[in-house]
């Protein structure tokens, strides 16, 4: 199940090292990257009804 | 030297249809020699079904187009008697690889399964295949088969009268009409008939171009798949290596969406990019080029009143993934034991509907699937391209990605699920040979088990006696009983002792049980022939 509770220790660390990580980037770099993200998170996570529901909270 | 495909093959000649009246009136006429019509023909011939096939050229497919043909079209292949010399003159392989800019990302094996007489895959000239199926039509026809193949017979007009199909053909003495119970559309991609029918072709039709080229010559590549996503010698663009006999390789340039087509297909430029690629002081010759854009898309339903679409004129794929011909061999598998049962009376028409069912079930796998590789291949939008390049980046380090990448699903046989003629299955036995699924070919200890199966329906028992011969509704079912050897008990049995499987005349499963009754066989064959 997609769990949209509070799930992060250190929700203002991991924010900015997020922003971090996109810093010095072009629009494109930084597209590239996200993508990356989001490949790399999906494989993680695997589950396919979790990875269904996050699109479609993403989405709505 | 002339190439097969300048020669003419079935060259026209006057037949007797042309001076008759009334009008002759065939069983079953095909339009179209392609590879689809061909094989279907032969496949009713053998069946002893009289087939006619109008072609309005009269010679093989010029040039190559298909090359790649997979294990279960090589086995229908067998089923109608020329397999063997094409697997014998193909090139078999079974490893591709993938390159991303200048390093090999991802390589795959198409999984040897031991235990199976046909390769997973071999490639063959078009022409050669096309030429191999004419030989075999003709070997039929000098055994005195009913079959007649007429070059230079252009079907120019059509029209559905209830009870039969009404068709105009020209030919170099002019034009004459002609009269089929049954008409087989296998007319290719621009299905004249389908126009002149009036039925629709949905899809998607994709904007990139793809430069084709088959060049010959004395490489020492290996006989693998090549397929390369941005290498330096195609900045931006993918690009894709493969071997064929006779030292021809195919080769495939994506060129992008605007191009100058006249300018493209300029020897000098060809050569320029095919240097480019294989060196400056590479030798070769240019056997045929080509430029092609990609389509996706079929017509809603295969059979419309008198008339059975197959091949590429029922449903077109880009061809990532070798789904074209391998497709409509399929078609013409699960279409002719039909045709021929309805013509006999047997069954009733509903049958034929089952084939539309069952191969347009079929199609929209094969679409959704080369649908899904040109997408990777030639991303459509700016966001579908980060992706594709995020992944393709990621499977140069990390594994995760590389299955993620997609130069082409190859070829697999489809299994008919939720199919009206399935009958009873039972949960215990393998799921790869349920009922819908082909049969998986395996060694019995006296043969391989697909050259003992097909043309007639059969009831295959594996460690229990079934009987020889059934006479059911006037249609025969002939047993065969088998002792388990580790192939068959993998395949068909798992962990049960014995099992009965119930077989189409196209090879596929009808249904199974545990254990053999009467009862049960005459209810699935019943279900199997469209009656259910
Ligand atoms: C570049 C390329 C690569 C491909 N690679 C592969 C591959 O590796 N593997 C694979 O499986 N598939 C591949 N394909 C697809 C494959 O070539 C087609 O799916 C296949 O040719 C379809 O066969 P067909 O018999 O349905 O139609 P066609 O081969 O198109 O034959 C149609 C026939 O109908 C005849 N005809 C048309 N109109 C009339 C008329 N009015 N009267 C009489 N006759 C008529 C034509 O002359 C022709 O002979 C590839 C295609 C291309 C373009």
């Amino acid at each position: 199940m997609l769990n949209l509770k509070p799930n992060l220790d250190d929700t203002d660390g991991f924010y900015a090292a997020l922003l971090g990580a996109h810093e010095g980037l072009s629009d494109a770099e930084s597209e590239a990257l996200n993508a990356r993200l989001i490949l790399i998170f999906a494989n993680h996570i695997g589950n396919e009804g979790v990875l269904k529901a996050a699109l479609e909270a993403a989405k709505s | 030297m002339t190439k097969i495909f300048d020669t003419p093959l079935y060259a026209y000649q006057r037949s007797d249809d042309q001076d008759v009246s009334p009008t002759a009136r065939h069983k079953v006429i095909i339009i179209g020699a392609g590879p689809v019509g061909l094989a279907a023909a032969i496949d009713l011939a053998q069946l002893g079904v009289p087939v006619l096939v109008l072609d309005d050229n009269d010679r093989v497919s010029f040039g190559s187009r298909a090359i790649c043909f997979a294990k279960r079209p090589l086995e229908i292949l067998d089923r109608l008697g020329c397999g063997a010399p094409m697997v014998e003159q193909g090139v078999v392989w079974d490893t591709g690889r993938v390159f991303v800019q200048e390093d090999e990302a991802y390589s795959f094996n198409l999984l040897l399964e031991f235990g199976h007489k046909n390769p997973a895959f071999i490639n063959l000239q078009q022409y050669t295949f096309e030429e191999k199926l004419v030989e075999r039509l003709r070997e039929l026809e000098a055994m005195g088969a009913p079959i007649e193949l007429r070059g230079k017979n252009k079907v120019t007009a059509l029209a559905d009268n209830g009870d039969h199909v009404r068709l105009e053909v020209d030919t170099p003495e002019g034009s004459y009409l002609l009269e089929a119970d049954w008409l087989i559309a296998c007319d290719g991609a621009n299905s004249p008939t389908r126009q002149m029918l009036g039925h629709d072709f949905k899809g998607r039709v994709f904007e990139d171009n793809f430069l084709i080229a088959d060049v010959v010559m004395q490489a020492d590549f290996p006989t693998e798949r090549w397929f390369w996503f941005d290498p330096p010698f195609n900045r931006g663009q993918s690009a894709l290596l493969h071997k064929q006999p006779d030292n021809v390789w195919r080769i495939d340039f994506q060129i992008g969406q605007d191009i100058d087509r006249e300018e493209e297909l300029k020897p000098a430029n060809i050569k320029r990019r095919l240097h480019a690629m294989l060196g400056a002081d590479a030798e070769f010759e240019l056997e045929w080029t080509s430029i092609y854009t990609f389509q996706c898309r079929r017509m809603e339903k295969f059979r419309y009143g008198r008339t059975l679409f197959a091949g590429d004129a029922a449903h077109q794929v880009s061809p990532f993934g070798a789904r074209g011909a391998n497709s409509g061999l399929q078609d013409s598998d699960n279409l002719a034991w039909k045709l021929k049962l309805v013509i006999e009376g047997k069954a009733s028409e509903a049958l034929l509907d089952s084939y539309s069912d069952e191969r347009v079930y079929g199609a929209a796998e094969n679409i959704l699937n080369s649908t899904r590789s040109t997408d990777f291949i030639t991303p459509k939008s700016k966001a579908s391209r980060t992706f594709r390049d995020a992944v393709l980046a990621l499977a140069r380090r990390h594994e995760f990605a590389r299955p993620l990448v997609n130069s082409g699903r190859l070829s697999v046989p489809c299994t008919y699920d939720g199919s009206a003629l399935n009958g009873p299955d039972v949960a215990q036995l393998p799921a790869d040979t349920r009922p819908g699924a082909p049969m998986k070919d395996a060694d019995t200890g006296a043969g391989w088990l697909l050259d003992k199966l097909g043309n007639r329906f059969q009831l295959l028992g594996i460690n229990i006696e079934v009987p020889e011969a059934l006479e059911l509704d006037g249609i025969t079912v002939e047993g065969l009983t088998l002792a388990a050897t580790d192939d068959l008990k993998s395949r068909y049995l798992g962990d049960a002792g014995a099992a009965v499987y119930l077989l189409r005349p196209d090879q596929h499963v009808a249904a199974r049980w545990l254990g053999y009754g009467e009862a049960a066989v005459r209810d699935a064959l019943s279900q199997a022939i469209g009656k259910g």
